[in-house]
């Protein structure tokens, strides 16, 4: 496993050079301090995200292929992303290349060489190796998020559907579940961590999406979260940027700090928070800071 | 009120239809027998104008016209909900996805302003390699008419410094623009070979 992740092709994709900046920030910052080498894809395009696979399957299997073929150039097995929407491109474009009747009409459209023989994880998936090779340890933790009362939230993607995803449980995953007991947090029996937060809709209609994140946003509470774990920058920006939207809606105010998973692990791995982009998140999360600075007096 | 809608089946029911959708999402739609666990599990039942399985049971009764000018088509966000507790083992966002893709051949699209948007974040990849977000938002809010469109998050994006003002223009964009070039030739030749005409 260790050395497979040796040195991992990285594909960021959009999302992360603007509102999910933070997300790519601690990502990276992670897996240097783990000693896992991400080489970003060179002139990584965008993968057609849903706009392309609602057009065209073999179209958006194209877009995301090329990125698969330099990957592929580059001599590594593995590509990672941290977005789950990209990862989903990306497996597609692989499913597509081990269909013998469509290989052919993918090829033409890429245009370019491609042996399908890659594969494409996400950023839990890797941390979660990374847990189960003893990259990730306890001992390698240095502020344990103790007394910190997280829910974990998955989302559609990363574990569904099954035979497409092959990791985790669909049903209910808990990869992430043991990455936050392992940085010493205490995570919620979250029921909703695989309910749709209402995913692209955010801006075409609004009212789904502050409908369906505002009950994940009310179960975290009714449990006493003190924060939201995510590993997907569209659930992210729903859950935390969108958060007034929701407020306004629900007549309330949440006040849930929604975190990238990589940040609750860098900040546990003594990685200082403005090298994680803490300061990026909309909801400010200053109140696991201040838990994480008692703590770490207290010692 | 609305008027009760009647079904003629043996006057509507189209059986290319369904053969179609077989073809384009490779699933056998007729195993369906009707349980509702796909509609129990989806979150946008509310916001559909025909719960999913009342969509897999249109496409089994031929019902071309409804289904691919439903809104439930386009609302249909693939979280994959449906698909993963099916217990025929039919991947029924899949179906929902050609679904989607015929309704836009036939120009059937009930949600035009959510093509719209696709097509807009298609041009920008296609232009520059990858999609320029901010970009994004003001061409949709002038095409959609909604031209105040999530105006409200603008000052934290600001504040955040999540704002970019130019596109990233990637180096070999041209390979990106080079795949949708090649993807309208195929189309064309397709709906040249068919004598219809193609969605974008």
């Amino acid at each position: 496993m260790a050395s497979e992740h040796s040195s991992v092709a990285y594909y960021p994709g959009c999302s992360v050079e603007g509102l999910a900046i933070e997300y790519d920030q601690s990502t990276r910052a992670v897996c240097k301090a783990l000693g896992i080498k991400l080489l970003e894809i060179p002139e990584w395009s965008c993968c057609g995200s849903t706009p392309a696979h609602s057009l065209d399957p073999t179209l958006s299997g194209a877009l995301a292929g090329r990125n698969l073929a330099i990957a592929e150039r580059m001599g590594c097995a593995v590509v990672m992303t941290p977005c789950p929407g990209c990862l989903r491109s990306l497996k597609g474009a692989l499913e597509i290349h081990d269909s013998p009747e469509r290989r052919q009409a993918l090829l033409d459209l890429m245009g370019m060489p491609f042996e399908g023989k890659v594969r494409a994880i996400s950023v839990l998936e890797l941390l979660f190796n990374a847990l189960e090779a003893g990259l990730l340890t306890e001992a390698r933790v240095k502020r344990p998020l103790t007394d910190l009362m997280i829910a974990p939230y998955y989302g559609c993607l990363l574990t569904r559907p099954p035979g497409f995803a092959q990791f985790d449980d669909p049903e209910n995953p808990v990869s992430m579940d043991r990455i936050l007991t392992t940085i010493g947090a205490t995570v919620v029996d979250f029921p909703f961590k695989t309910e749709c937060c209402g995913a692209t809709y955010g801006v075409a209609r609004n009212p789904i999406v502050t409908e369906l994140t505002g009950r994940i946003l009310d179960m975290a509470a009714r449990l006493n979260a003190q924060a939201v774990a995510v590993a997907c920058p569209l659930c992210q920006q729903n859950l935390d940027l969108r958060q007034s939207q929701v407020d306004r809606r629900w007549r309330r105010s949440f006040n849930l700090p929604v975190v990238y998973l990589p940040q609750l692990v860098g900040l546990a791995l003594g990685i200082a928070p403005d090298e994680l982009g803490l300061d990026k998140l909309v909801v400010s999360a200053d109140a696991l800071l201040s838990d994480l600075q008692k703590v770490s007096e207290g010692i | 009120m609305e008027p009760i809608h009647i079904l003629d089946l043996q006057k509507t029911c189209d059986e290319d239809f369904i053969h179609e959708v077989e073809a384009a999402s490779g699933q056998q739609v007729r195993k369906c027998y009707q349980c509702g666990n796909c509609s129990a599990t989806c979150g946008f039942t509310r916001f559909y104008d025909y719960p999913v399985n009342q969509i897999m049971r249109l496409v089994q009764l031929g019902q071309r016209d409804i289904v691919l000018g439903s809104r439930s088509v386009w609302l249909c966000a693939s979280c994959q909900g449906c698909t993963t507790r099916c217990p025929c083992n039919i991947d029924v966002a899949s179906v929902m996805e050609s679904l989607r893709v015929m309704s836009r051949t036939e120009k059937k699209v009930s949600e035009s302003d959510i093509q719209m948007f696709y097509d807009e974040f298609l041009r920008s990849v296609k232009a520059f390699g990858r999609v320029f977000e901010t970009g994004l938002l003001p061409v949709y809010g002038l095409l959609s008419r909604k031209p105040f469109t999530d105006m409200d998050l603008a000052p934290v994006v600001l504040r955040k410094g999540k704002l970019s003002f130019f596109p990233h223009r990637i180096g070999k964009r041209g390979e990106v623009a080079g795949i949708f070039k090649r993807f309208e030739q195929s189309a064309q030749k397709d709906n040249a070979g068919k004598g219809g005409s193609h969605g974008q």
